[in-house]
């Protein structure tokens, strides 16, 4: 009897998963052909424009150099949601991150993958160092750390201008931007370009696949067997699903708040290392910002889930890439802002249906087995 | 005398409950009519149908002969139907008064015509014998005093056909007298009474017709006097009922635990929350701590638990563990089943075989070192859902799909599987239905012979007097009186509770 229903996959239980992101994507497609129609042009036209250019080779492999830092961060964010916590300050930890290890990386010289792993660990410590910040104050002072992080995202906005322009920026002749030395070809990370060419993959104009895209993929694996499957990410979880219920059964919860927001600190460190460590090589005036908050929509529409968050990241990317190509028939690319806020808000709205429909189905199946 | 209502053959699917089949229930004005049923046999919800809560999905609902059909409460209170909750829903910094007439206030031209009010109020309360001083806080008020307020202003909207849902789960011996004067009465000025109750001395004391409900189906209609309370309970669970008790002294000579001074001072340097808790209590015993709720026996868990700090000293097995955190007291073997299952001891939104790691996730089995054996724990959760005959499709069913006595049989079965040597049980039984009940006490008294030593806390007085070895009343966060169960009555122990005696 109860092997029958506990069965993992039933047809309505695949069709329970499915319906969300499906119901999800049709909303958000109606919303962003509203604002298309509104500025007087074709929706089909437009859709239709971007899928040619955003599935081009080149723009793909731009898709997924904008969604590996998007995933990487998102992990932080998840990091801390799992949890309970808020950590919205991955974009500072994030820019205080990448700044310190393009100074810190760029002194000295080691094996490359010594290099790149020192580099990492600047990283990391900076943004987890950063994070503490808010942690400490969570746990020694009770400040909401939503608030100190969006704080501390002003001051390490301020902070890392500071450095680079006083103390960590080269002076170049004739040049108005500012950027840390160069870092040296050892904690450099090459393209995937000559994997990509035994694959059969072309060179294109646009340059090829970061090589950090294989750290986010460890990443995502390493933190779904954390969360998933260890004693850590069991507490981790319990103290987000039912704090009170997770201190009587012995988790300290002061502890894991502060663990939980320097992890996801450190791993937010990470997330600006994808651009400097594959393309640019320093620290500069043109460092990406807004990453940190994308991570947050990306994280929100993945579920907190390793896998969820991929597949939303390449989503971001790919609507962030593609809408380039609107320009071109006259429609305003920032229609994909548009896009990802309405795919958001819908799957929102979409999975809490769905989690309510699964609760009465689960309570139906369960009054039969009473019953019997 | 004629019906004042009447359900006929009431159905209602309901997901996660079990359907009302075919629930039928006279009620006749001028009389107390009791239903009673196990947990989740139904009793709530014919109750809420008859107070347009719900709405049936097919059967009749009469009121003084005429058919109707609630759409919400409103339309029942119209019909002169009404509700006084378990939990009451007064306005705390209200006057009895403004309490009384919130939400019907009478009204004069643009104002509250107080005046008025007072007066009516004053003449109920003069009438159905419900004494109370319209004038003073909420908030001054005791259990029975509020509950009284709920009285009144069901009446003072009109109602003639009242419902009772457990109005004595939360009063002592004494304010359950008084409760009982008041249904007299009411029953005396005519009024439908339908007590909700599962206490069956109870509702043969007061009641003059009991419905029986059991799995949602009316099974038996009898008067009071023709029927004995043993005979109530084989109709409501179709079998014999378990008693609380435990047979002979298993007590050892080790202690086990031993409390010495245990304090836990207010902030505000007031009455302090436990003041010098001092008890020893031996393996193979159980001690019974007995008290109104609040009285200092949540702080009490929480200090033997380490989720809070306390002065004084707490040693397990002569070793001291005021230094250990909750886990290091956990993992020593101190099982606790809280008394909030649903706030403290569930992931309510997770799978039972992840729930079965909560409190456990420190060792095996469901532990490979830092790694989760899902394997083993979900062989470990079937295994508990098995032996507590927890009720559920399999390890995989979410626990808010759960009824509260299964969510409270996998509690106790997932405690109770590290073999703990001390056992801090928080009312154990609340909420559960009697053969859960008699199931649960089974294990407890299994445990004791083995030598586990168990501090029970329970509002249940039946069940403290059964179990206990030795009661403890705790008042106002101490130690008042130490009482022999077997020479302990439930009002003896109830006027201890509240320092009368």
């Amino acid at each position: 009897m109860s092997n029958a229903l506990s069965r993992k996959f039933t047809p309505s239980k695949v069709g329970l998963a499915i319906a969300a992101p499906l119901a999800a994507a049709i909303f958000s497609i109606l919303i962003s052909s509203l604002a298309v129609i509104a500025s007087k042009k074709s929706p089909v036209d437009a859709f239709k424009t971007m899928w040619e250019f955003g599935t081009t080779t080149g723009s793909l492999m731009e898709v997924i150099n904008t969604a590996t830092p998007y995933y990487i961060a998102a992990i932080a964010i998840a990091v801390t949601f799992r949890a309970g916590l808020f950590n919205i300050g991955v974009e500072g930890q994030l820019r205080l991150g990448a700044l310190f290890s393009c100074y810190i990386g760029a002194m000295f010289v080691l094996p490359p993958v010594l290099h790149v792993a020192a580099v990492f660990i600047v990283a990391m410590t900076f943004g987890g160092l950063w994070a503490a910040i808010a942690a400490y104050l969570k746990v020694k002072r009770g400040v909401n750390e939503v608030i100190s992080t969006i704080m501390l995202n002003a001051l390490a906005g301020g902070l890392s201008a500071y450095l680079l322009s006083k103390h960590f920026a080269l002076v170049e002749e004739g040049s108005n931007n500012l950027q840390t030395k160069e870092l040296p070809a050892s904690a450099q990370i090459p393209d995937l370009m000559p994997l990509l060419r035994k694959l059969g993959v072309e060179d294109q104009p646009g340059g090829g696949v970061y090589g950090m895209f294989f750290v986010a993929v460890a990443l995502g694996l390493i933190f779904w067997f954390v969360v998933n499957r260890t004693r850590f990410g069991f507490e981790l979880r319990a103290s987000g699903l039912n704090p009170i219920a997770a201190r009587v059964s012995g988790v300290n919860s002061k502890k894991m708040t502060f663990i939980a927001l320097v992890i996801s600190g450190a791993i937010a460190g990470l997330s600006g290392l994808p651009e400097v460590l594959g393309q640019t090589h320093s620290y500069n005036l043109g460092f990406r910002a807004g990453i940190g908050f994308s991570a947050i929509a990306v994280a929100l529409l993945g579920r907190n889930s390793a896998g969820g968050m991929a597949i939303s990241a390449l989503l971001f990317g790919f609507l962030e890439v593609s809408s380039r190509a609107l320009e071109l028939i006259d429609i305003a690319p920032e229609t994909y802002v548009i896009m990802q806020g309405s795919i958001l808000l819908s799957s929102v709205v979409a999975y809490e249906v769905v989690r309510r429909f699964r609760l009465t189905l689960q309570s139906k199946e369960l009054a039969k087995v009473v019953q019997a | 005398m004629s019906v004042a209502v009447e359900l006929r053959h009431i159905t209602k699917r309901f997901p996660g409950v079990i359907a009302n089949k075919d629930v039928s229930i006279k009620v006749e004005t001028g009389t107390v009519h009791a239903l009673v049923g196990e947990n989740g046999a139904g009793k709530s919800t014919v109750m809420k149908i008859l107070y347009g809560m719900q709405r049936p999905d097919s059967g009749e609902i009469l009121v003084n002969g005429k058919e109707v059909h609630f759409k919400n409460p409103n339309d029942a209170i119209e019909a002169g139907i009404g509700m006084v909750h378990q939990h009451f829903m007064l306005a705390d910094n209200f006057t009895v008064l403004e309490n009384i007439i919130l939400g019907s206030e009478p009204k004069h031209g643009a104002t509250i015509d107080f005046v008025g009010a007072r007066a009516k109020v004053v003449e109920m309360a003069a009438q159905y014998g419900l004494d109370i001083n319209p004038d003073v806080l909420v908030e001054e008020l005791g259990v029975g005093q509020r509950q009284r307020v709920e009285i009144l202003k069901v009446l003072f909207r009109g109602a003639n056909i009242l419902i009772f849902d457990e109005p004595t789960a939360v009063l002592v011996p004494q304010e359950v007298d008084d409760l009982f004067q008041a249904l007299e009465g009411l029953r005396a000025q005519g009024m439908a009474v339908i007590f909700i109750s599962h206490k069956l001395d109870e509702v043969l004391r007061v009641a003059d017709e009991v419905t029986v409900v059991r799995q949602g189906a009316t099974v038996a209609e009898v008067k009071s006097k023709d029927v004995t309370a043993r005979q109530l309970a084989e109709l409501m669970v179709g079998s014999e009922l378990p008693k609380p008790s435990t047979l002979g002294h298993t007590r050892r000579d080790e202690i086990t635990l031993a409390l010495k001074d245990v304090s836990i001072p207010t902030a505000t340097g007031s009455r302090d929350l436990l003041s010098n808790i001092t008890f020893n209590l031996h393996a193979g015993e159980v001690v019974g701590i007995a008290g109104v709720e609040g009285n200092g026996q949540a702080e009490l868990v929480e200090a033997i638990m380490g989720l809070r700090d306390y002065t004084g000293s707490i040693e397990f097995h002569g070793t001291s563990i005021d230094e250990l955190s909750v886990a290091d007291r956990h993992d020593l073997g101190i099982g606790l089943i809280p008394e909030d299952r649903q706030r403290q001891a569930l992931m309510m939104t997770s799978p039972l075989w992840e729930n079965r790691i909560l409190g456990h996730q420190r060792g095996k089995p469901v532990m490979r070192g830092f790694v989760i054996d899902k394997k083993a724990t979900i062989d470990s959760t079937r295994t508990i859902m098995q032996e507590f005959d927890v009720r559920a499709p399999g390890p995989d069913t979410l626990a808010a799909a759960l009824s509260g006595g299964n969510q409270q049989k996998f509690i106790v079965g997932r405690e109770m599987s590290k073999a703990p040597a001390l056992l801090v049980a928080s009312h154990p039984t609340r909420g559960v239905d009697v053969g859960a009940q008699g199931a649960i006490w089974d294990v407890l008294r299994k445990a004791r012979e083995k030598g586990m030593a168990i501090v029970l806390i329970s509002a249940d007085l039946e069940e403290l007097i059964g179990m206990s070895d030795r009661l403890l009343v705790m008042l106002r966060g101490a130690i008042t009186a130490e009482l022999d169960p077997a020479k302990t009555t439930p009002e003896q122990l109830g006027s201890a509770m509240t320092g009368a005696a």
